[in-house]
């Protein structure tokens, strides 16, 4: 079974991923059974697997977080995509979700998650970090969890340090 | 100068033992090229033609001497005795070992340096006015300013992975030393009709493939608000910006493709939200760091220096460098003084390890223990007393850094280009040193006054050859190099980008080029006017006609333009 790291912690990670193929109808593809992230786009138009309890909605580096505030309240489970690491539109939209939404539940990135992003990705607020499958062992995810924090006190206010530094730290002249 | 404190050592320190595992984990074969390639740039570090080169950060140009020491310390030890001043304030090592870089940056950590953010799709170095502190016509000090941003962009999470790489300028003057215009974010230090200290602020701004003129998104942003500001600014860019094509993924493409009024309608629409929150500047913090940059302690002097008037009219060769190379000061009796890193033969700012052992002596002696490092490429000793002026020009001398050309046509900026950097297009430093040979007399170039020759040896336009009054483009076509030339643009408050004079030309041919162009200049030109004065006043035509001839038809074969 594939791992994540959920809140430090190296643990199963029992949810699939449904990602859409060119031409399919967001209101017409079947979710299977079982614990499934779907795309906003299926979220949205089948609003009946919201009562599912067991699917849960990803979003796309263009996707707007504002667009889940409706059940943010309800959901246990929101990942975000990085369809490549390099690609940072995932850390603003996990920012945003915690800070200006206020969404409490799980916050996952999933898709091209390194190890090296692990810093960044936990201050933007992201508790659960979900590496390809097969992308680590177990080992190097094992050593990874202790790499979640490189810089014991950052410079910025973030989702993980709600001040900034001048504000946090009292800091001689 | 700004010296840090616990918080600042610890976060560097965690940096060194941070990258050194990221190598360690490439090397070993854990990491790909292309996983490594963001972390390593992130560092500075570029895969050059013949080895790994380190870009080190000099925040906003400031050094001091165990800084200068160590940098001299490290082109002797681990590359070959020589370093290169960037147009954007840093150094570049373009021989040291992969391997043994973990080594130079802890080392580095133990000066306060760093080289952090000096590549890569992230905010880079903050750059500045060279002169800060010390100009007459200074309004505000930039500096502590530029520290300010240089903490909060540190390791920002939510700006690792922008779209593209993001160039962050501060002035603080009546006029603009620091590209303001030309950046991605260009911030000018001001006063508003109450007295209170904010920022106007320029954005969109940039060189390189598509050069753009920064754009006003406010005109004033009161000092509190200046992280909440920027990081909406950055916020909009890093979740709308480009990133299906990299020419188009500056934020210049996105403001453009908005409107600057869309693009700060987008963005005071973020900012609503983060405004006056946790990142809001206090009090306490700017004044901490202001501390860092009061005024030396500078002695009474009288305004002018009798024995320095005297050697001056004894002196011809010290008078020449005086008025090149020598700038008045906010102070008394005090002189700012601009070593230059543009003697003919060497690459427009290299210098070697002796060189800089050289200069941290010279800036303990006679500057307070600091130097600064200029856009153009040169040196600044900025705290001079006149009465030492003499002597720290015949050291300069010795030291084959005191070339009486600071804003001639031979102090010209010059990118590595083909001879190093994996970028170019062509080669820039032979041919910059074939234009400086054709100008070796020092009376013409006296007589030509005022200009500035910017050389790239790609649009990447590191040499900024847009902005140069005289531009020079290396450019490829079918493998061949050649060589684009521009003219009339400038830096500064009105800055502008020159306008291509025609077809290019074979790398032979440029000195004579350039040539041609002062001829016109110097035909046309009224008494006392500059270069780019006249360019300005009558055209392009005159240069187009005196470059190509009659023959219109050449002048619209424009390659590459």
């Amino acid at each position: 079974m594939p791992k994540l790291i959920k809140n430090g912690q190296l643990i199963d990670d029992a949810w699939q991923t449904l990602r859409l193929a060119e031409g399919d109808d967001p209101a017409g593809v079947n979710v299977p059974a079982g614990q499934w992230l779907v795309p906003l786009a299926v979220w949205q138009a089948q609003p009946a697997l919201a009562a599912r309890g067991d699917v849960a909605v990803w979003l796309a580096g263009d996707d707007e977080p504002a667009a889940l505030t409706a059940g943010l309240a309800t959901l246990a489970l929101i990942a975000v995509n990085f369809p490549a690491f390099t690609d940072g539109r995932g850390y603003s939209i996990g920012a945003l979700l915690r800070s200006r939404h206020g969404y409490r539940g799980e916050l996952r990135a999933i898709g091209d998650v390194l190890r090296d992003q692990f810093d960044y990705l936990t201050r933007c607020g992201f508790d659960a970090l979900a590496p390809a499958e097969g992308k680590y062992t177990d080992a190097q995810l094992e050593e990874a969890t202790r790499q979640l924090q490189d810089f014991s006190e950052p410079y910025q206010a973030s989702v993980k340090h709600a001040d900034p530094l001048f504000r946090r730290q009292r800091r001689a002249a | 100068m700004y010296r840090y404190d616990d918080y600042d050592q610890k976060l560097v320190d965690e940096r060194v033992a941070q990258f050194a595992d990221q190598t360690r984990r490439y090397l070993a074969g854990e990491l790909s090229d292309d996983e490594y390639r963001p972390l390593r740039l992130q560092n500075g570090i570029y895969i050059q033609k013949h080895a790994p080169m380190l870009r080190i950060a000099i925040p906003y140009g400031n050094l001091r001497a165990d800084q200068v020491r160590m940098l001299a310390h490290i082109a002797r030890t681990y590359d070959k005795g020589y370093g290169h001043f960037s147009t954007r304030q840093n150094i570049q090592f373009n021989w040291p070992a992969l391997e043994r870089i973990p080594e130079i940056l802890a080392k580095l950590a133990t000066v306060q340096m760093h080289a952090i953010q000096t590549s890569g799709n992230c905010i880079r170095n903050v750059t500045s006015d060279p002169f800060a502190g010390v100009a007459a016509d200074e309004i505000i000090d930039p500096r502590p300013w530029c520290e300010i941003l240089r903490q909060w962009s540190t390791f920002h999470p939510e700006f690792a992975h922008l779209p593209r790489k993001f160039k962050i300028a501060v002035n603080g003057a009546k006029d603009d030393r620091a590209v303001i215009r030309c950046h991605d974010i260009g911030a000018e230090v001001v006063k508003n009709a109450a007295g209170e200290t904010g920022f106007r602020v320029f954005v969109g701004g940039g060189l390189g493939r598509t050069p753009i003129v920064g754009e006003q998104i406010t005109d004033f942003i009161a000092w509190p608000h200046l992280l909440t500001y920027f990081e909406a600014i950055l916020r909009v860019y890093n979740r709308f910006g480009r990133r299906d094509n990299m020419y188009k993924a500056r934020i210049k493409i996105l403001v453009k493709a908005l409107g600057i009024d869309a693009f700060r309608a987008q963005v005071e629409a973020e900012w609503a939200h983060t405004k006056d929150g946790p990142a809001t500047l206090t009090e306490a913090e700017v004044q901490r760091v202001a501390a860092c940059f009061v005024d030396p302690d500078y002695a009474e002097l009288p305004a002018s220096d009798a024995a320095f008037e005297a050697a001056k009219a004894e002196n011809t060769p010290f008078a020449a460098w005086v008025r090149r190379n020598v700038r008045a000061h906010k102070r008394p009796g005090y002189a700012a003084v601009v070593a230059s890193l543009k003697k003919t033969g060497v690459a427009p700012g290299d210098i070697t390890d002796a060189q800089l052992d050289t200069v941290a002596e010279l800036a303990e002696r006679y500057s307070f223990g600091e130097v600064r490092v200029t856009h153009e490429q040169n040196l600044v000793f900025a705290d001079v007393r006149q009465s030492a002026l003499f002597a720290l020009w015949q050291a300069l001398r010795d030291a084959e850094l005191a070339t009486p050309n600071i804003g001639l046509l031979t102090d010209l900026i010059c990118c590595p280009g083909g001879d190093f950097c994996n970028l170019a297009n062509a080669r820039s430093i032979p041919i910059a040193e074939a234009v400086q040979r054709r100008f070796d007399d020092l009376d013409y170039l006296h007589d030509i006054g005022d200009i500035e020759l910017n050389f790239s040896g790609c649009m990447n336009a590191c040499g900024h050859h847009h902005v140069g009054h005289i531009g020079i483009l290396g450019v490829d076509k079918n493998g061949e190099e050649w060589y684009q030339i521009t003219v009339g643009g400038r830096q500064g408050n009105d800055a502008a980008i020159g306008k291509v004079i025609g077809r290019s030309f074979a790398a032979a041919e440029v000195p004579d080029v350039i040539e041609k162009l002062i001829a016109t200049y110097i035909e046309h030109r009224h008494a006392d006017e500059r270069f780019i004065d006249t360019a300005q006043r009558i055209g392009l035509d005159p240069f187009k006609l005196k470059v190509y001839g009659e023959t219109k038809t050449a002048a619209r074969k424009v390659a590459n333009a």
